[in-house]
């Protein structure tokens, strides 16, 4: 790397928000997915949108490849620096712009983490997409990712509740994509950019949309034999036209993990927990919660235990949020998968994922979010024996396989990165692929932005017309010509 | 392929759309044929490309409230399917022979936009036939997932200025048992603008939030489902009520919403992208013209039905009501051809973004075969 592009950076940014020695860098050789580790070249972390701009323009005049990162909690390497590149840190850029309640919306730089968000717009609206981890990651990472969550079955991703961006273009250029409108004139960029991990530019300001608070809420949990018997219940609650504003699912492993965390109380011989929550109008839900208890009962529910209290929910959730942490209780590693089915194939898919378990000898625990057939099985490993990581690797693959073979997808709220672009030629032909590659080359036709992450193999934009010059990835070898 | 006349292209599956696109010079795209008169004219004369043999249901799974539909796949037709399952594709744009590829390339949506969201917030997955004679799929078949760029959100609204989109996946929802609508009337343009922004501010759930404006009267509409639809409309009526509004529930309310939904047709209509905010202006505005009205409340869009006029004095017309409305941008959909000419129907751009939007264009389409010059910029 030029030291006049660090030069720049510093110049741009101050010396102290540059980043260059190592043991400093590796703070950030991982995100939240931490089998990958790369250090990168230096790391910047920028105060405002026009320090952003100065730093992309620069490594776009350099050459450079860079990788933008919030909060680093991102599950499939997203955020993964490149080692001949600049990792672009947005922590500093944590503004609340704009609380405009009147017309339901909040503007704000992409540092803020998810539950600001919704903290700045309460008690009357909140933002509906809550990743499990909104207590840090920060709603850039949420768009770059098209965060999820438990309550995304009802309320939706954070596509649905991003209307506006400001995105800083790999050649530094600046472009406003939507606004507080809905419907502006125009392909829809700011959706494309939604989920784009990345790699079409960074955003800088986000505007999004907020809604009213639900006017009540009751949760309750029901206990099964087995996932199952607990997805027969989800089917059947869908199918009575209830559309809860959260259904998830957990088994015993992962209930035995969270419980030494959560202490809930759970009766230790269930095969599965579900747990419904039904929100909105305190009208609706008098109407449909009996039928959910009683759906759950019909389906062999051997106890539905109903949140007494906003204490007792709050227990009820801790459950469900501490499996991942929880895990880490029960085993000395795991590795999360985030594939997807369709919701009426989950008993097969189940059944599957056990006999991958019991072929490979390693515990898989499962959690669900049920409604929209997103499984979050946690491959159990001890990475202190030899060979183990790579069989839970492998064994996570099958699983991923399996998903799509069940007409599924490889990821439904993680994302793509580095950790699932091998499995992406399993859901994509060679067509649809060079079809998302002419969507990177409008956006960003030197691939500086986020290189190596979604596409399966690495690509290169073709030429404008004119004469050849040689590409920038190709100079620092990190791509050929295909 | 058929070729029913030399200028009509009648594909039988992507594949062959696809080879059509590649080997023809220019095309208009064409689904039911409800919406040609939206857009610039086009630059060329093309050939048309219609999707109507590219009509089968391909898949409705009820377990998963998904389906899959053929372009050309009539939205009525694939409802009636859906009904008969007590589910719905939760669109109901005007048109009755629109079919569901119109609908998402032209991002057209009726009152339940309120609740469910455009066709960019319902479609899964795409198929679409590209003018380099590809096939290509983005999204998927199940209603979470995040793997790969999401073409489905490019292609919805894009016009088919793309490619054609062949084949759709889309987002269903149960179909709520019964409706009430709570009515609130006026004839104070702010009364009406206000009470329907209250009530997009309470936690209600409705299934539709309109407010409406014709002559000098107008109304608040807000629509329930379900099994406690009765309670809830009761609720939001006395709340019309408590803002000074005259007050009624309706249980037989579909034609209530039908109007709703013609009216966002007309002579010349203008679909103004606002916010909450400024609903209250836009009525003042639209009656300084003796325009009609017909506005998603919470979403802030409005549509803008034009009195009759010459072309010239229509043009006029749109574009003092821009200047009026600005910065909301206002989209002219039917409208005479003469006055199409005369004005740019998607309005100005702003160029940092319509240079993007050009790079897209010509990564997809660089030979400019589809709908040449039709959108936003003469993309």
């Amino acid at each position: 790397m030029p030291g006049s592009l660090i030069g720049t950076l510093r110049a741009a940014c101050g010396e102290e928000h540059v980043l260059t020695d190592h043991h400093q860098l590796r703070t950030y050789e991982s995100d939240g997915l931490l089998q990958h580790a790369v250090v990168p070249r230096a790391a910047v972390l920028p105060a405002s949108a026009a320090e952003v701009v100065a730093v992309v323009r620069a490594c776009h005049e350099h050459g450079v490849p860079w990788v933008a990162r919030g909060s680093g909690s991102g599950l499939s390497g997203g955020a993964l620096p490149v080692a001949e590149g600049v990792l672009v840190v947005l922590t500093r850029l944590r503004r609340i712009v704009e609380v405009d309640l009147p017309n339901q919306r909040l503007v704000c730089e992409p540092g803020v983490s998810n539950i600001a968000i919704s903290a700045a717009v309460a008690p009357t609206h909140f933002y509906p997409p809550d990743p499990s981890s909104q207590i840090v990651c920060s709603i850039g990472g949420n768009v770059a990712e098209n965060s999820g969550g438990a309550h995304c079955f009802k309320y939706g991703f954070t596509t649905n509740y991003v209307t506006g961006l400001e995105v800083v273009l790999a050649d530094g250029t600046v472009v406003e994509l939507g606004g507080k409108e809905l419907d502006r004139p125009g392909y829809d960029l700011h959706g494309v950019f939604v989920g784009s991990e990345g790699t079409l530019g960074v955003a800088t300001r986000i505007t999004v949309r907020v809604v009213p608070t639900p006017e009540s809420v009751r949760t309750l949990v029901a206990f099964f034999s087995s996932p199952a018997h607990a997805g027969h219940a989800v089917s059947e609650i869908v199918a009575a036209g209830v559309v809860p504003g959260a259904i998830e699912m957990m088994d015993r492993l992962s209930i035995d993990a969270s419980e030494q965390m959560a202490h809930a109380g759970w009766p230790a011989d269930v095969g599965a927990a579900l747990l419904v929550e039904l929100d909105g109008p305190e009208a609706e839900i008098e109407a449909r919660f009996d039928d959910v208890a009683r759906l759950c009962a019909e389906a062999g529910s051997s106890e539905v235990r109903v949140a007494r209290d906003a204490a007792e929910r709050d227990v009820f959730w801790k459950m469900r949020k501490a499996a991942f942490p929880a895990m880490g209780r029960v085993s000395p590693h795991y590795y999360v998968q985030d594939s997807v089915i369709p919701r009426t194939r989950l008993t097969e898919v189940l059944e599957r994922i056990e006999q991958l378990s019991r072929d490979s000898g390693l515990q898989v625990a499962n959690v669900f979010h049920a409604g929209d057939g997103n499984l979050h099985p946690l491959v159990c490993y001890d990475g202190h024996v030899a060979g183990e990581a790579e069989r839970a690797e492998e064994l996570a693959g099958e699983i991923v396989l399996a998903c799509v073979q069940a007409g599924g997808s490889i990821t439904g709220e993680h994302g793509v990165g580095v950790d699932k672009k091998r499995y992406m030629p399993e859901m994509f032909a060679e067509a649809d692929l060079a079809a998302f590659q002419k969507l990177r080359c409008a956006f960003d036709p030197d691939g500086l932005a986020n290189p190596g992450k979604v596409m399966p193999t690495p690509r290169l934009c073709g030429e404008v017309p004119g004469p050849y010059r040689r590409h920038p990835l190709e100079a620092a070898g990190l791509a050929d010509r295909m | 392929m058929s070729r029913v006349a030399a200028q009509q292209l009648l594909p039988t599956s992507a594949e062959e759309a696809a080879a059509a696109l590649h080997e023809t010079q220019a095309v208009r795209i064409r689904g039911g044929g409800t919406k040609l008169g939206w857009g610039r004219p086009l630059e060329t004369t093309a050939v048309e490309l219609r999707s109507e043999r590219l009509d089968e249901l391909v898949a409705h799974n009820e377990g998963d409230l998904t389906a899959v539909l053929q372009a050309g796949v009539s939205l009525a037709r694939a409802q009636e399917a859906f009904a008969a399952a007590g589910q719905m594709l939760a669109l109901d744009p005007p048109d009755g022979g629109a079919t569901i590829g119109g609908v998402v390339a032209t991002g057209d949506s009726g009152p339940l936009r309120h609740r469910y969201g455009a066709p960019r917030d319902l479609v899964l997955g795409v198929q679409v036939a590209l003018p380099d004679g590809a096939v290509a799929r983005a999204g998927s078949k199940v209603i979470k997932n995040v793997a790969g760029y999401d073409l489905a959100k490019l292609m919805s609204g894009a016009f088919g200025t793309l490619g054609l989109l062949t084949e759709v996946t889309v987002r269903l929802h149960p179909r709520p048992l019964g409706w009430c609508t709570a009515v609130g009337r006026a004839d104070d343009p702010h009364v009406v603008a206000q009470a329907a922004v209250q009530l997009a501010h309470r936690p209600l759930e409705a299934e539709a939030l309109d407010l409406r404006w014709e002559g000098d009267a107008g109304a608040v509409l807000a629509r329930f489902g379900g099994s406690s639809a009765k309670r809830r409309a009761e609720a939001a009526r006395i709340m019309l009520r408590d803002a000074g509004l005259e007050v009624d529930c309706v249980v037989e309310d579909e034609a209530l919403w039908a109007t709703q939904r013609d009216d966002q047709r007309g002579s010349a209509v203008l679909r103004v992208s606002a916010t909450q905010e400024r609903l209250g202006p836009l009525l003042d505005v639209a009656r300084e013209h003796g325009a009609r009205v017909v506005a998603r409340a919470a979403h802030g869009l409005a549509w803008l039905g034009l009195r009759e006029e010459a072309a010239d004095s229509l043009a006029a017309t749109v574009a003092q009501v821009r200047a009026a409305l600005a910065p909301s941008p206002c989209v002219l959909l039917d409208a005479p051809a003469a006055v199409r000419a005369a004005i740019d129907p998607w309005g100005p751009a702003d160029p940092a973004q319509l240079e993007l939007m050009r790079r897209v264009k010509s990564r997809f389409d660089p030979k400019r075969r589809c709908n040449p010059g039709l959108f936003v910029g003469g993309i």
